[in-house]
């Protein structure tokens, strides 16, 4: 189909994004990537009657190391993250769950901004933000303010970000030298996670020192699995892992629909919970 | 409107688009480029396939003014004169298709893949092009393809 009329603006810096979307009020949407935006806009799921495109601010491409953590522009494609040799090193979680959106055009063009700002509860990217503690920079008409991930996601497909603003970029604590696997499972190729898991571990000898783990598709937002990260600590075995393990679907709220009842889904992330952290910590 | 200049297989075109319109609809409506093809209005399917800069993007996910000042492939870009792309050849000679609706996408998602990984695996071919799909469901052959462009294209054969 074809897209309901709107005005388009380009701004080419971040001031002029936050701009047009104060000038544009509450009926105006940000366009990154698009690769969630545009089938909305096909469709005709929604209809704003301007879209702000911010692929061309130079400012929210791009990531750089600053000491402690990476950062990564708002706009920087999935594409370049998973080929990014700081993520891959600081941010392996980061990195695996990214390789596994979607398909490779889509991933040539979408966004790990607009698919945090996006928020969608089967989101890959999400989980992982929550899990591995990131924060989020968000421009608006009274300045920026930095927002940790434990409070930028809201509610289904609602983030901390205002009708007003724009994400910037998001900041991941480097985790070197943390093993880390994404387990998601899904019926098809292009589907997405009917449950997912994002684990990170830091090792220390042959058992757990630290571990994170977030969860993808398991109530309105992401959620982190704090009971199994504390129950993981000091395990060494399988059997250690997969009693850890059976906390993890503690605290989630998993909706049912077509795919999975709840209960299904309760019983796949303490499954795949298992799975992703033997897979991170190298135990089998 | 929006004026937008964009070059689409070596030539240069300037044009007045609506911001609405799809990059597939200017290119096929606009330029007579129907060789890419819709088949989904859920950008699911991959038909529309074409290489943005280089890298391959269903062209139903972007605006056409989002294309101004980029360099676009499409499928009829391939050929030079009358020499085939070798994965066009790959898929003549290894039958890739049955009906063909899908071959236009799968073609340049596989140019796509072949510039990034030259010599793929089986498992490295099927998650390389599971952005597109083919509804005779024909995969086979279609990765049998793959695979002989690669070894065209690596002068195996």
């Amino acid at each position: 189909m074809i897209p309901a009329k709107f005005d388009y603006v380009r701004p080419s810096t971040v001031d002029e994004a936050v701009a047009a979307l104060v000038a544009a009020g509450e009926d105006a949407k940000v366009l990154g990537g698009g690769q969630s935006l545009m089938p909305v806009l096909r469709l005709r799921m929604g209809e704003p009657s301007v879209v702000v495109d911010t692929t061309r601010i130079d400012e929210m491409k791009g990531i750089t190391d600053a000491g402690d953590a990476i950062v990564i522009g708002a706009g920087t494609t999935h594409d370049a993250v998973t080929k990014s040799d700081l993520v891959r090193q600081h941010a392996a979680l980061l990195a695996a769950a990214t390789d596994t959106v979607a398909d490779r055009q889509i991933r040539h063009r979408g966004t790990v901004g607009g698919a945090m700002a996006h928020a969608d509860p089967a989101g890959d990217q999400p989980p992982v933000a929550l899990a591995m503690g990131a924060s989020f920079t968000i421009a608006g008409p009274s300045g920026r303010r930095t927002v940790p991930a434990s409070e930028f996601f809201v509610d289904y497909f609602t983030t901390a970000v205002g009708p007003d603003e724009v994400l910037v970029s998001v900041s991941v604590p480097k985790h070197t030298g943390w093993g880390a696997h994404y387990e998601k499972f899904n019926r098809t190729a292009q589907a997405w996670a009917i449950v997912g898991v994002a684990a990170t571990v830091r090792m220390d000898g042959g058992s757990i020192a630290e571990a994170e783990v977030g969860l993808t598709n398991m109530g309105p937002g992401p959620v982190k699995a704090t009971a199994v990260e504390q129950a993981l600590v000091g395990a060494s075995t399988m059997a250690a892992i997969t009693a850890a393990a059976s906390h993890a679907a503690e605290g989630t709220s998993p909706n049912s629909d077509i795919h999975a009842e709840s209960d299904y889904r309760e019983h796949l992330a303490r499954v795949l919970t298992a799975r992703a952290v033997a897979k991170a910590a190298g135990i089998s | 409107m929006q004026h937008i200049t964009v070059t689409v297989d070596g030539t240069e075109y300037q044009s007045e688009v609506e911001p609405r319109t799809l990059l597939v609809h200017w290119l096929r409506e606009g330029l007579g480029k129907v060789g890419t093809v819709v088949g989904c209005d859920t950008s699911n399917c991959g038909a529309c396939t074409i290489l943005v800069d280089g890298q391959s993007v269903k062209s139903c996910s972007m605006l056409a003014v989002q294309a101004d000042g980029c360099e676009i492939t499409t499928i009829q870009g391939l050929s030079t004169g009358d020499d085939w792309h070798p994965v066009q050849t790959a898929f003549k000679e290894c039958h890739g298709l049955q009906c063909g609706y899908c071959t236009p996408g799968m073609v340049m998602s596989t140019v796509d893949l072949l510039t990034e990984n030259p010599n793929p695996t089986e498992e490295e071919i099927r998650d390389g092009i599971h952005g597109n799909l083919c509804r005779c469901t024909g995969y086979h052959n279609i990765v049998k393809s793959v695979k002989y462009a690669a070894d065209l294209m690596g002068g195996s054969k």
